[in-house]
């Protein structure tokens, strides 16, 4: 029973997941008369692609530095101020990409915020930097996700037995913690560089002449070059996986370089001053170059709910019908999403974790889980509405929940396949021996212990869903998420005041954080006491 | 390496008392076992002593002077917990080499050090390996050697071979006093096995509910122990209620609850007051027809456990009450059977008499 269960899960997986993501884009490889390329056009397209790499490196590095000091000070500061930085670290994933690609814009940009406050000197015009701060606005969040999570799980004996051993906390910390945990920030790096390398809606609109591998994609679709479209697409997708696979095969091989400790610069390091300064900087970054800048977008609504728009807004007249309408729509979907991946990626995080059915298919088929994520999410777009609208017969809505099962499949079991792997597996093991179900033993042992990183995969899963934009206009004909409809308001195809688009933007992020702050008070403050 | 005391330290969890106005003192190199049941104490009183918790009350000085105010790092004080703690992305020599090299050490100083401490558990053969590719008793002298290796003066050890099987308890606990010793150690070993204790503490401690009973050389807390839950803790003994019904000099005259007086020696015992008699297994005589000893009467076998060298007697006495005895199989003594009616007898002097707890026997007994 149990194997039909995990069998099930696999056949959803290749069928629902994967199937979809890479079918059009080989479809229409084949369907191409020839894959010819000018030279201009080819050298064009292996700049960009370079570009698209040398960014999604850069950031995500960038992110790990800053990512886990943030989320260091929320696990071990006392106070519960930590809860609420917590929290708000999941706001860039409730802003629509493609808000977020206009909010970047008006904060950095040479007509923004920034510029307006500190001079046009200051500004960033479009182009690489301001992709890179862009790209490092949005994968911030999932490494605090991550990291938050592998940090409250692991347990701190080693650190203990260090600090006894004489040393410092920065020294334990570097020297023990960090490389304990080194699966968990690998995992964390990836997603971030996946992220950012298949990203398209928010890039076009910081890009300005610059190209990057999915710029390169979307301006080759204007111009009608197919076989660029569907060339690029696939050395992005297959490069992509390369380079995962490289990382991951490289990293855990290398043994750790010897151990060198400097014990008075590390002890300077430990102290409370630096400690403050540290936790300081790390909010600071957080602020101007995360959360400032996601939320630059929605600040008229402050002033649209002075002048009464709000009122309007809420009581549905004009554009506003139709906006309700298509949060309740995106709210259904992403809900309906988050069960869908709970149940059919919970028995594959299992299987990548456990090694079930063998040490091979459970490599292969962590290798192709991120295949989803590492899509440019333009050719996610065209293969998701290539397969379903070749599937025919299901309702547009399912077809929507389906496409983002897809799209967002790889956060959640990425999640939990890293946060199972770190539970010993003698504790299963145990209570199977006490006569426990397998399903009993997921419950009552296997859940409990990762109740916090189901929570964080939940979170990504469902804020993913609800912000999704470009794969979703590909697949969606006549019904409109949230964000899609919010992107006809921002680029104009739409009539509305800037006042009321921020206000659009405003409530969906409001919403959405509600919903997460909701949700995480359930999960967390929960009592874990019944047994039965 | 540095002599520790305790000044009326207390720590509380919330409410719970973990400790509760402790004072004592370990001298330089010497190795304390202290023995405790579950919550008595005995790892809050590491954790205080390596600075992994602070004090709500009172000071803890090393060599003299308060180390209230000194972190973890800064202690020299190594914890060993009990499930070692080994890092398990070093290799061993590097997990060894740790503490030096986090204390200041140069790469080639730290190595030797590390390489002499696992010459020391005869571990350098193993030196490459990481910790998971080791058994339980490899990973545990890992564990030793890097303490010793770490270049603090103190160790304390929680519960160090509590995860090993009974077979290699008994081989390791010599070789880790021995090798302890030999680096002039100060040591603090957290047990809660009485043999262990009192087979490797210069000094037994026995803690209970946050409080000190006892704390002295393993003999004295045997011979003379300082009440009634520590001569249960540390050697056991079955326990008799009785009166004191007069005193003769140094020797008083007891009658048991039941009817059944004997004789104990003992000081300063006041008439008609409530008493209690302990009586170790070895000092219960059994024989079938004479026994010269000054309290000797008649007994009925209840049980008998084989126990290879001995065997064990349970006995009812004459007033009701059961008392072990345990005989050692030496030529010509003879063996008993269930049922069989004999002698039993003990010593004057080898009675130990206690004032009857305030809470009542059974309570003053209980280990949890």
């Amino acid at each position: 029973m149990t194997r039909g269960f995990y069998s099930a899960a696999i056949v959803f997986f290749i069928l629902i997941v994967i199937t979809p993501a890479v079918a059009g884009i080989v479809a229409q490889l084949i369907s191409l008369p020839s894959l010819a390329l000018s030279a201009d056009v080819a050298s064009r397209m292996r700049e960009a692609v370079a570009w698209s790499f040398v960014i999604g490196l850069v950031v995500s590095s960038l992110d790990v530095l800053a990512g886990i000091p943030l989320a260091w000070l929320i696990v071990r500061t006392q106070g519960n101020w930590t809860k609420i930085v917590d929290s708000l670290a999941d706001i860039p994933f409730v802003v629509p990409t493609v808000a977020l690609g206009f909010s970047i814009l008006e904060f950095w940009g040479p007509s923004g915020g920034v510029a307006q406050l500190f001079g046009a000197s200051n500004a960033v015009p479009p182009g690489a930097i301001l992709i890179m701060l862009l790209h490092f606005a949005f994968s911030f969040p999932v490494i605090v996700r991550v990291m938050v999570g592998e940090f409250l799980n692991y347990r701190e004996t080693y650190e203990v037995a260090a600090r006894t051993l004489g040393a410092s906390s920065f020294t334990a910390v570097r020297t023990v913690t960090m490389p304990i945990l080194r699966p968990a920030i690998l995992a964390a790096f990836l997603l971030a560089l996946a992220r950012s390398l298949s990203e398209t809606g928010a890039t076009i609109v910081v890009a300005g002449a610059f190209e990057n591998g999915t710029v390169f994609i979307s301006n080759a679709r204007s111009s009608n070059l197919t076989s660029a479209v569907v060339i690029a697409s696939l050395i992005m997708i297959v490069s992509s996986l390369v380079v995962f696979a490289l990382i991951k095969v490289f990293t855990p091989r290398v043994r750790v370089a010897p151990l060198r400790v400097w014990p008075n610069l590390e002890r300077k390091l430990s102290k409370s001053p630096v400690v403050s300064a540290r936790n300081a900087i790390s909010l600071i970054v957080f602020f101007v170059f995360v959360l400032l800048p996601c939320l630059f977008i929605a600040l008229p609504a402050v002033e649209a709910v002075a002048a009464g728009t709000a009122r309007e807004a809420i009581a549905g007249a004009g554009p506003w019908k139709a906006f309700w309408s298509s949060m309740f729509l995106s709210y259904v979907v992403a809900v309906l999403a988050t069960i869908v991946n709970i149940v059919s990626g919970l028995p594959v995080a299992i299987l990548i974790a456990r090694n079930k059915f063998g040490r091979k298919l459970a490599r292969i088929i962590d290798a192709l889980v991120d295949l989803p994520i590492i899509v440019p999410s333009l050719a996610l777009g065209v293969s998701l509405s290539f397969f379903w609208r070749n599937m025919g017969a299901l309702p547009e809505f399912w077809v929507i929940v389906l496409a983002h099962t897809t799209i967002t499949y790889s956060y959640f079991v990425r999640t939990m396949a890293a946060s199972i792997q770190g539970i010993a597996p003698e504790l299963e093991d145990a209570a199977t021996t006490l006569g426990a179900m397998p399903l009993r033993v997921f419950r009552k042992v296997t859940l409990p212990l990762t109740k916090y990183s189901l929570l964080s995969g939940a979170i990504l899963v469902f804020t993913r869903s609800v912000d999704e934009t470009g794969a979703t206009s590909a697949v969606a004909v006549t019904l409109k998420t949230a964000p899609i409809l919010l992107v006809s308001w921002i680029r104009g195809t739409v009539p509305v005041t800037p006042a009321e688009r921020a206000l659009g933007v405003g409530f969906l992020v409001a919403t959405s954080f509600l919903a997460l702050v909701m949700l995480r008070l359930i999960a967390i403050r929960q009592p874990a006491r019944k047994v039965a | 390496m540095p002599t520790v005391s305790f000044d009326n330290v207390s720590k509380k969890f919330g409410r719970v008392v973990a400790l509760e106005r402790v004072s004592f003192d370990v001298k330089d190199g010497e190795y304390v076992c202290v023995l405790g049941p579950t919550g008595s104490g005995k790892t809050t009183l590491l954790k205080l002593m390596a600075g992994l918790l602070q004090p709500d009350a009172g000071a803890i000085y090393f060599d003299g002077k308060s180390v209230n105010k000194v972190a973890a790092q800064g202690r020299n004080a190594v914890y060993v917990p009990q499930q070692y703690a080994l890092f398990p992305h070093l290799t061993v020599l590097q997990n060894v080499a740790f503490g030096p090299l986090a204390r200041g050490k140069s790469p080639s100083i730290a190595l030797e050090t590390a390489s002499k401490a696992l010459d020391l558990v005869r571990l350098s053969w193993r030196a490459q390996a990481l910790p998971n590719e080791l058994s339980g008793g490899m990973q545990q002298r890992v564990a030793l050697a890097r303490g010793l290796a770490s270049g603090a003066g103190l160790l304390l050890l929680d519960e160090p071979l509590g995860a090993l099987d009974a077979r290699l308890r008994l081989d390791l606990r010599h070789k880790l006093r021995d090798l302890v010793k030999q680096s002039g150690f100060t040591a603090v070993h957290v047990t809660h096995d009485q043999d262990e204790a009192m087979s490797v503490g210069d000094q037994i401690m026995v803690l209970r509910n946050g409080g000190i009973q006892d704390y002295g050389l393993p003999r004295r807390t045997y011979r003379r122990p300082a009440n009634i839950f520590v001569a249960n803790m540390i050697g056991g003994a079955s326990f008799l209620e009785g009166m004191v019904d007069t005193t003769v000099g140094e020797t008083a005259l007891i009658s048991l609850r039941g009817g059944l007086t004997v004789q104990a020696s003992s000081k300063n015992l006041t008439l008609t007051a409530p008493v209690i008699l302990a009586l170790r297994k070895e000092c219960i005589r059994i024989s079938r027809n004479h026994l010269e000893m000054e309290n000797v009467f008649k007994g009925e076998i209840r049980d008998v456990r084989f126990l290879g060298n001995s065997r064990e007697y349970l006995i009812r006495i004459p007033n009701g009450d059961v008392i072990a005895s345990r005989q050692f199989a030496e030529d010509g003594r003879d063996e008993f059977e269930m049922g069989e009616e004999v002698l039993v007898g003990f010593l004057e002097g080898d009675a130990m008499v206690f004032e009857y707890p305030a809470r009542g026997l059974r309570q003053e007994l209980e280990i949890a």
